[in-house]
């Protein structure tokens, strides 16, 4: 089954976490096999939100909402099951600043 | 008793376990739960023509599994049929203890620990434990705590969604996990309990229902996973459920624990829950609830409340503060602090709880504080503190407690 831990931090905290730790972790992942592919994301400032309403493409400068924590990067990661992935989660450097979010990847109904 | 009796006898205590099992044979829960009432509907049939099975336990186990596989034949959407065939030849292939003994007790370890993951929320963790692990219905959940059987109905489906999307695993924690996970299963009881003890809202002062309930899982669990930190949750349930009748008058009226007729405590919950605390404490079981049994084995030793050793009720809540420093445990250790060394000692102490916001909100700091002004003479700052206290609970037995101290100090003081 595969997770993506979405990495949340709020403004204060954007910077807290040092590259170097993420690297590390990154490739102690990657070692163990669980690691499909991860990114760390510009800050929201560079964001824009596209919205297509009624054909019409409508843009928004932005993320999608205001919220006190930012999506920061992600990890899309492989596991046996939530225990498994929650593990990994708690390893992520910045879920010690910010807030790691753990969701099931959905299998295309098709 | 007739075939029909003995097979709602084997459902009424057996049917958790036989489910329990099922989730690991079936690898879902509404999947188990479909396949053992059909099961059960088809002893109910079968039984009276072509008698009972030599072990109808394993009878009923192994016939619902089978239904199971039908069910998956025949509604499963699967995208391909060899996936069909190895999912149904997956799950029908005999494992040998299925054969020899159809119940492991571990099953039912694994059914608690679902449903007091942590990943779901409080809320669902607890309607969840009462539908799967205790049996009752969504009607009787949802009339135990006060909610619509359609609000409670809804956490249970979208609980049991998230297990399935998220793949919560069916198993029994490792080691390193075992003490985080057994204090999420622990809370959920305690939650129980205190509802049933002294519910948040409502006309009465206890409902016992639930605090049986709870009671009962811990008994069960304490068989299960014989560790110290579940027998000290078990004596702390005991001995407090040991004072229920003395909590209330006939009337209904809440009485406080220095004014309770000692009397009217039950003397065997409170020789077992004191022996369980005993043997909590000497196995090294020195976590929350043994301590705050403790507490209660003191209350439960005294004879009256001037005769309570207060002094070694601060020595546990010292220990307890250190191991959950909430505002909660700080209060009623202020409360100790004040029977020991006076009213004047507990009031400073709760005058600095009292500037934090979450105190602010708890009727009953509010209500200490007022009591610790009454015993002081200072009428006025009590009847302050009795209105906060009364304008914070919705509870009216406790309500009703309130207003009759406000009223005896208004018509002492005039």
């Amino acid at each position: 089954m595969n997770y993506l831990c979405l990495v949340y931090l709020s403004k204060d905290n954007w910077s807290s976490c040092p590259d170097s730790d993420c690297f590390a972790f990154a490739q102690k992942i990657q070692e163990s096999g669980h690691m499909i592919a991860a990114q760390a994301l510009q800050p929201i400032e560079s964001a824009t939100t596209v919205r297509v309403r009624n054909g019409q493409v409508s843009l928004t400068d932005g993320p999608f909402a205001e919220t006190k924590e930012q999506l920061a990067g992600f990890y899309l990661i492989e596991a046996v099951d939530l225990n498994e992935a929650i593990y990994w989660a708690s390893k992520i450097p910045p879920a010690k600043y910010g807030s790691i979010e753990v969701r099931p990847i959905r299998q295309l109904n098709v | 008793m007739n075939v029909q009796e003995i097979v709602e006898k084997l459902y009424r205590e057996d049917s958790r376990r036989i489910f329990a099992t099922l989730i690991r044979l079936l690898g879902d829960i509404d999947l188990a739960e479909e396949s053992m009432h059909d099961a059960f509907k088809l002893a109910m049939k079968q039984w009276p023509l072509e008698g009972i099975p030599d072990k109808p336990f394993a009878w009923l186990v192994s016939t619902a599994r089978f239904r199971g596989i039908d069910r998956i034949r025949r509604e499963r959407r699967v995208t391909s049929l060899d996936q069909l065939e190895e999912t149904a030849a997956a799950i029908s292939d005999p494992s040998p203890e299925v054969s020899m003994d159809p119940v492991v007790p571990d099953d039912q370890l694994r059914l608690i620990f679902i449903c007091c993951h942590p990943a779901l929320s409080s809320d669902a963790q607890v309607a969840l434990t009462m539908r799967e692990v205790c049996g009752l219905t969504t009607e009787e959940i949802a009339n135990a705590f006060l909610a619509s059987t359609p609000t409670i109905a809804q956490r249970i489906v979208r609980a049991k969604a998230k297990i399935r999307d998220a793949k919560i695993p069916y198993q029994i924690p490792s080691q390193s996990e075992l003490p985080a996970r057994l204090a999420s299963v622990l809370r959920v009881i305690y939650l129980v309990f205190n509802e049933g003890y002294s519910p948040s809202s409502g006309a009465l002062v206890t409902r016992g229902d639930l605090s049986q309930e709870a009671i009962r899982l811990t008994r069960w669990l304490l068989q299960l996973l014989p560790v110290p930190e579940v027998s000290g949750l078990l004596a702390l349930m005991l001995l407090h459920e040991s004072r229920r009748e003395a909590r209330s008058d006939d009337a209904g009226n809440l009485v406080p624990l220095d004014e309770q007729d000692r009397g009217r405590w039950n003397v065997e919950l409170m020789t077992e829950g004191t022996f369980l605390v005993r043997q909590s404490l000497a196995s090294g079981g020195v976590g929350p609830y043994a301590l705050q049994a403790a507490i209660s084995a003191i209350h439960a030793d005294a004879k009256s409340a001037s005769d309570t050793d207060w002094n070694q009720i601060v020595g546990f809540y010292d220990l307890l503060v250190q191991l959950v420093p909430t505002p909660i445990v700080e209060l009623n250790r202020a409360v100790a602090v004040a029977m020991r060394d006076g009213p004047l000692s507990g009031l400073a102490l709760i005058d600095n709880l009292l500037e934090l916001e979450e105190l602010q909100r708890y009727h009953l700091a509010h209500a200490a504080r007022a009591d610790l002004c009454r015993r002081l003479g200072h009428n006025d700052e009590a009847l302050v503190s009795y209105q906060h206290a009364l304008d914070l609970t919705q509870q009216e037995p406790e309500r009703r407690f309130l207003q009759n101290r406000m009223d005896q100090l208004l018509s002492s003081s005039s």
